[in-house]
């Protein structure tokens, strides 16, 4: 089943076109990248996708709910782990988790069971009761993407979620994303501008100057360990 | 409807627990009001007589006049402090979490504002307790009279500030909204001298404080403080607080408010 369509979509500030009539859906299990050189619109997509901005052309649908029409079936749908830290570093890491339980309608009790659970799945169960601001910027993230799955989305959004960590902590959690589209059967979109992100089944969707250069199986757009030059070319030659 | 409740629950017990945890925060909302109170009442008592005008019912010192303007004013700090920090984005990250939240965004916006309010309660009853340890003393019932009147005039400020982090593109720095907002909603209001007083040095300068809703806002805590419901403050509170919460509505419109002029 898509989990994600996106058709149409356009969005400018102003008289700047941000997006052009882009269009592109995602699959359940697929892990989808959104490659993009900075400015290309891949944020202002994630904001559209989230709803904090409304396009007034195109048209997004999550689980097969319009966002525009009915954006509280489609938000229920989707976790987001923005670019921008959003957790509560004065507080602990179950509280973290039980704020964010509680604003998807979840009762104290099944927060904290869903807590227990997806900190587990991240590895992190050790860490529910220390400080957030006591946690390396690798768990951070790590506890943004086990917040995100708090109320069983069947989409989860990354917006450049490894920027700022370092190369090991970028792989891991590159891993357990991965690990979670093809284990747990959810739609990813990863928007990054590092393609050693990228594994070669993944799809991959190339944004250039709010257009939709590109996309495809990585495997099939570049030979492996091409995609890095392929998508310079790409982006330079349209530059 | 449930859901409705959690979501605000938990909104009020994060900001509770920020605010616990953010001791510097909560001494600087109180350091400020208290010098007013030490310092700046204690020097102008003997320059500043003041009548005898509703709701009180005998002489009064100057301390004590200016009580409930100092619970305004750290009523307006919190509200301009909240507003400011989704300016310059150190909220902006959580209010995204919050706006993703399956509920409609003017309830989201209203679990923020109560959070707002209950912060500012909070701050004014630490106050409140030094003062009196100071040897300020009001009618006991007052202190709980005033807690509905605090909530309302809390909401109003709520929303200014929310109108304004939805509005404004940039302030340079806090300086730029003491010196547009805070001093002159301040100075220009009932908080500091009544009415007449006033109109001994100026009667335009009387009237702007008498359309100011901070005034409406700081009577209706005077008089709360002395058990006693003024209908027509709390009427200029209430109007001023929907017209600012439909603009911050507004504000906060996905299709056209902050976020996106923000990202541009």
């Amino acid at each position: 089943m898509t989990a994600l369509e996106v058709s149409d979509l356009s969005f400018r500030f102003g008289t700047k076109e941000a997006l052009d009539c882009v269009s592109f859906r995602v699959d359940q299990g697929q892990f989808c990248a959104l490659l993009g050189p900075n400015g290309a619109g891949k944020s202002t997509l994630f904001a559209l996708l989230t709803r904090l901005f409304v396009a007034r052309e195109g048209r997004i649908s999550v689980m097969g709910r319009d966002l525009h029409a009915n954006p509280r079936a489609a938000l229920a749908q989707m976790g987001v782990v923005f670019q921008q830290p959003t957790l509560d570093l004065d507080l602990s890491v179950a509280r973290n988790l039980a704020y964010f339980g509680a604003l998807h309608g979840l009762s104290r009790r099944e927060a904290a069971l869903r807590g227990a659970e997806v900190l587990d799945r991240l590895d992190m169960a050790e860490r529910a009761h220390e400080k957030t601001r006591a946690l390396n910027g690798g768990h951070r993230r790590r506890l943004e993407i086990a917040r995100a799955l708090m109320h069983r989305p069947r989409l989860l959004l990354l917006d450049e979620p490894t920027v700022g960590l370092d190369a090991r902590a970028r792989a891991a959690i590159t891993a357990h994303v991965h690990d979670l589209a093809r284990a747990d059967g959810i739609a990813v979109l990863w928007a990054t501008h590092l393609v050693d992100e990228v594994a070669p089944a993944d799809t991959v969707l190339i944004l250039h100057r709010g257009q939709m250069v590109q996309s495809g199986k990585a495997a099939d757009l570049a030979p492996e360990g091409q995609l890095g030059p392929h998508f310079m070319a790409l982006t330079e030659e349209a530059a | 409807m449930t859901h409705y409740l959690r979501a605000l629950s938990a909104i009020l017990v994060r900001e509770a627990l920020r605010f616990v945890t953010q001791r510097e925060r909560f001494l600087a909302a109180l350091v400020r009001p208290l010098v007013w109170l030490i310092v700046f009442a204690a020097g102008f008592r003997a320059a500043l007589g003041l009548s005898i005008t509703p709701p009180y019912q005998t002489y009064i010192t100057y301390e004590v006049y200016i009580i409930p303007g100092l619970i305004a004013m750290i009523q307006l700090f919190n509200a301009m402090q909240s507003a400011l920090s989704l300016v310059y984005d150190r909220e902006m990250g959580s209010m995204r979490l919050l706006l993703t939240a399956p509920l409609p965004r003017w309830w989201l916006l209203m679990c923020k504002l109560l959070a707002g309010v209950l912060v500012s309660i909070l701050q004014v009853y630490a106050f409140l307790l030094i003062a009196y340890l100071y040897g300020i003393r009001l009618p006991p019932m007052g202190y709980l009279y005033v807690l509905p009147a605090l909530v309302v005039s809390g909401m109003m400020l709520g929303a200014v500030g929310l109108f304004l982090a939805s509005t404004i593109r940039q302030l340079e720095n806090f300086a730029g909204v003491m010196n547009f907002v805070i001093f002159p909603v301040f100075f220009l209001s009932t908080a500091l001298y009544p009415l007449w007083r006033m109109a001994e040095s100026s009667t335009l300068l009387r009237d702007i404080c008498a359309w100011n809703p901070f005034s409406h806002a700081v009577e209706l805590i005077r008089f709360a403080l002395y058990l006693r419901f003024n209908p027509e403050a709390f009427g200029m509170v209430a109007l001023t607080f929907a017209v600012f919460l439909a603009l911050a509505l507004w504000g906060f419109d996905p299709a056209r408010g902050i976020m996106s002029r923000k990202a541009s």
